[in-house]
């Protein structure tokens, strides 16, 4: 018996940093505000309040589901999801069912795969609840603050094959949604939220079986979705070489991470039997784009360089390797801040990107400062070169097993006297300077 | 000049405090001395503000003085605001819903909050969780609704002007049980922001008031786009309307299930209008004896859905507290909406509502408005219906289909029974035309009196 296939799909949660909540004028960014000072009738689910939809949400949504090649339907709506919670004020979830605003798009892992994105659509957060002991009692307390915050629901087909593939798209999304400024995406603050969904296939012989889908839940960093999936594995294998349960309809079960035990547990059983009652939000009338509205929209996208873009960009532009562009382009603010200093480029980009990339300059420079640092650095080591040649001579005697070595075909013994020289040497001096140094 | 002050129009009451001929005080004071009188009689109240100090009104503004009654299911700030429903019995709102706003921005002045179906499920006001409201004209029986305590508070000269909510007649059928002028606006004329959902594809505010003219007034202070409701819309400009109109007179509206006495004096008064140089056509709608069963299939799944939120956690009381009329048709809607029917109703539904709206579209291609009777009866005793369901919800079987269509409807006092119970006119005109029902209307109140009788209580 043996896994022959991993089959991970991801709904991805990312709460969107508008100004406002997604149906009212209520400020958006709740982390670490007092409890229930952002609310009003509407996203308290007040009688008679109705709900407004935020322009801009909608737009950075459309924005997101471009960018992950996404189509546009002509006609979007919002739904309502029925279902009773407490932190649900007005019994039912506003989100999307039928009509999202983007479908099929996909995202791209490094090893060129494709992972088909079914759908991205809109909804609101609900509010959050807090189980407390006050005066010695135990309650559970609501805080609205969250309650109506945007958030955008991106989900992907179950092409995922394993952990790291699972983590590679979430920080690739991560990425995209930072580059595109719409949102913080922070997995630890919860503005950026997963639950992987996963089942395995399982070889017997010259037969096949699907264990059960499981959900996870309660994952707040991206060492937790892979930790959690890997667990999720094993588990699914084991539980399936003893109990032999196959995926069925009415069987998929919800679980929780816990990391203090490094295990995932159980939460409901039975998810498909939820009947949300699904119909269209009669307080929002349906959104139609016209051609032009969806052109505009595909305008606006080409003006963002998107991660990959620029990554591509930076590897043809300043022939940079794909290690040094992965650095550069991780954030839109260290690539611009690598570009700026190549605009004022006077000691060469190779050099301004290893500055960069070790983090060899000290902190909260200016481009401008940047190069001056450089430059400086390069005097500094050029008005020593006696002294590095010098201390590389000392070593050099102080340990022959390096050259031995080097001759033997152990170019990796250098290594030693780089380290060596840096260490004793406080100033900047770059690796290619030390090599050039040692007497081969 | 009515003798008393509380039985004046709206319009002569904001004319005679302009003019001083009376104080607001004064008038304030004639109509708390009636309520005072009557409200034992026929309960049009479920909360009466400030009946002890009588109002010196301060505030300017073109309704300076305009004491009106406010339906239950709108929001009032710092008003309880109950539904007529026993769960939200101790609600008490912190906002204003932007109908009510806006007439108290012009000087209008609250005088209370009127009694109505729970949630406004209804067409007596007997699934009120405080008890029903009375007929002014026959206290034995009801008032119509669900807006029966706005539409029997004007009759009964408690207030000059009411607001109700027509989710499906809830307007302008009370204000034909009860004598009066009740407008349904076109469906997005009128904000909703604050009123508490009954069926959010449907409900329009509107006014109930003593005359045509009254109607207009308020009407044109409530309408207009609010940014606070999402299907709300910025009303055209008044057109000019001419002078003589075609009147549609749909075969459907005057079949066998309406009674003989209301289809006579509907007739009656469309040969009124023939008189005045307009021309009468038979037309057809033929999807009529659809419209029934097409509403309560989506009004009861959108109810279900807007019902969710009186969860027991919040608004002081729990889910028993629901009114027979409010959990059958959370029941119902739930139903309707479960995945496996969904499709086998609400969306075959939603559909047919389309073909029920192009009857009327196809309709005014060939008249200018239609006209019609609002309730197959005249009003209905105490009791009468309230075990029979299904027969209370035909008793909507005319005024539905507006709803459906989203189009404006105006009700209008047009005649009495052999027993004296009043019988309703109703108009029907194309999205966004009510200059049309008030222009046809004020015509037909200045030939007609019967607007001006009053009951005798």
């Amino acid at each position: 018996m043996e896994i022959t296939k991993i089959i991970i799909g991801l709904e991805v949660h990312i709460e969107l940093k508008t100004k406002s909540k997604m149906f009212c004028g209520c400020p958006a960014g709740h982390f670490a505000k007092q409890p229930n000072t952002q609310t009003c009738p509407v996203c308290l689910g007040l009688p008679g309040a109705l709900p407004v939809p935020n322009k801009k949400a909608i737009e950075w949504t459309i924005l997101l589901g471009l960018s992950l090649g996404g189509e546009i339907p002509k006609l979007s709506q919002f739904d309502r999801k029925n279902y009773f919670y407490p932190d649900l004020p007005k019994g039912y979830q506003i989100s999307q069912y039928k009509n999202p605003f983007s479908i099929n798009g996909s995202l791209c892992l490094d090893n060129d795969k494709k992972i088909k994105i079914k759908r991205v659509h809109l909804e609101e957060d609900t509010a959050k609840l807090l189980h407390e002991t006050v005066n010695g009692e135990k309650v559970s307390l609501i805080d609205f603050n969250r309650s109506g915050v945007p958030l955008v629901e991106i989900v992907s087909e179950p092409d995922l094959n394993s952990s790291d593939e699972a983590k590679e798209y979430l920080e690739k999304l991560q990425q995209l949604v930072r580059y595109l400024g719409i949102s913080d995406a922070d997995m630890e603050k919860g503005s950026m939220r997963c639950e992987p969904n996963i089942n395995l296939e399982i070889n017997e012989g010259d037969k096949s079986f699907f264990t059960p889908i499981v959900e996870l839940k309660n994952i707040n960093s991206f060492r937790f979705v892979k930790k959690a999936i890997d667990y999720e594995i094993h588990r699914q294998f084991e539980e399936f070489r003893e109990k032999r349960i196959e995926k069925a309809t009415g069987n998929k079960q919800t679980r929780g991470w816990d990391e203090a035990k490094q295990i995932t547990f159980l939460q409901r059983e039975k998810e498909e039997a939820n009947d949300y009652r699904y119909f269209p939000e009669p307080d929002i009338p349906p959104i139609e784009w016209s051609d032009e509205e969806i052109l505009n929209f595909k305008f606006q996208i080409s003006s963002y360089e998107l991660p990959w873009t620029k990554k591509q960009r930076f590897v043809d532009q300043y022939g940079l390797s794909d290690y040094q562009t992965n650095i550069l382009t991780e954030d839109r603010k260290t690539a611009d801040f690598f570009e700026e200093c190549v605009r004022l480029d006077k000691v060469g980009v190779i050099e301004i990107a290893n500055v960069i990339i070790n983090k060899r300059s000290p902190e909260g420079l200016s481009p401008d400062q940047l190069i001056g640092f450089i430059s400086a650095s390069k005097t500094t080591s050029w008005n020593s070169e006696k002294e590095i040649e010098k201390l590389i001579e000392k070593l050099l005697k102080e340990h022959p097993e390096v050259i031995e070595g080097y001759k033997k075909g152990k170019p990796q013994a250098l290594g030693m006297i780089i380290g060596l020289v840096k260490k004793d040497k406080n100033v900047l001096v770059s690796i290619d300077d030390i090599i050039k140094k040692i007497p081969l | 000049m009515a003798d008393k002050l509380n039985q004046l129009t709206l319009k002569q009451a904001v004319e005679g405090l302009k003019e001083k001929k009376f104080s607001s005080a004064e008038l304030h004071q004639s109509i708390i001395k009636r309520i005072n009188e009557v409200e034992g009689k026929i309960f049009s109240f479920v909360e009466i503000v400030d009946k002890e100090n009588p109002k010196q009104i301060e505030k300017e503004g073109i309704l300076k003085g305009a004491f009106f009654a406010v339906k239950d299911v709108l929001s009032t700030k710092d008003i309880r605001s109950t539904a007529s429903s026993k769960i939200l019995a101790n609600y008490v709102p912190v906002y204003e819903a932007t109908v009510v706003k806006k007439l108290t921005d012009h000087g209008a002045e609250i005088i209370g909050k009127t009694n109505c179906d729970a949630f406004a499920f209804g067409a007596s006001t007997e699934n009120s969780g405080f008890g029903p409201t009375k007929n002014p004209w026959n206290t034995t029986k009801v008032p119509g609704g669900s807006s029966g305590g706005s539409a029997a508070a004007v009759a009964a000269d408690e207030c000059l002007f009411s607001l109700g909510t027509d989710t499906g007649g809830s307007i302008r059928q009370p204000a034909s049980f009860c004598s009066v002028t009740g407008l349904k606006p076109t469906f997005g004329a009128c904000s909703r922001f604050g009123l508490l959902a009954m069926a959010s594809s449907f409900d329009c505010p509107g006014p109930i008031g003593k005359t045509v003219e009254d109607c207009e007034i308020v009407f044109d202070i409530i309408k207009g786009k609010d940014e606070k409701d999402a299907t709300s819309v910025f009303y055209p400009k008044k057109k000019q309307v001419k002078k003589n109109l075609v009147i549609g007179l749909p075969k459907e509206f005057f079949g066998g299930g309406v009674e003989n006495e209301v289809k006579n004096l509907v007739s009656q008064a469309a040969k009124i209008l023939e008189k005045e140089g307009h021309r009468l056509v038979e037309i057809s709608l033929p999807n009529t004896s659809l419209a029934i069963s097409v509403y309560y299939i989506l009004v009861p799944s959108e109810i279900s859905s807007n019902m969710a939120r009186y969860d027991g956690i919040r608004f002081g009381s729990n889910r028993e507290s629901f009114e027979n009329e409010v959990k059958r048709r959370i029941m119902l809607g739930t139903y309707t909406l479960e995945s496996g029917y969904f499709d086998q109703y609400y969306l075959k539904a939603a559909k047919v509502r389309n073909l029920v709206k192009a009857d009327y579209l196809n309709a005014f291609e060939k008249v200018d408005l239609i006209l019609g009777p609002v309730s197959p009866t005249p009003p209905f005793g105490i009791g009468e219906l309230i075990n029979n369901p299904l027969k209370m919800y035909l008793s909507d079987v005319l005024t539905v289909g507006a709803n459906l269509a989203g189009i404006p409807g105006l009700s209008i006092p047009c005649g009495f029974t052999h027993d004296n119970l009043p019988v309703g006119l109703q108009l029907l005109s194309p999205h966004f035309s009510e200059e049309i029902l008030f222009d046809i209307g004020r015509q037909f109140q200045q030939i007609t009196d019967w607007h001006k009788r009053k009951p005798k209580l």
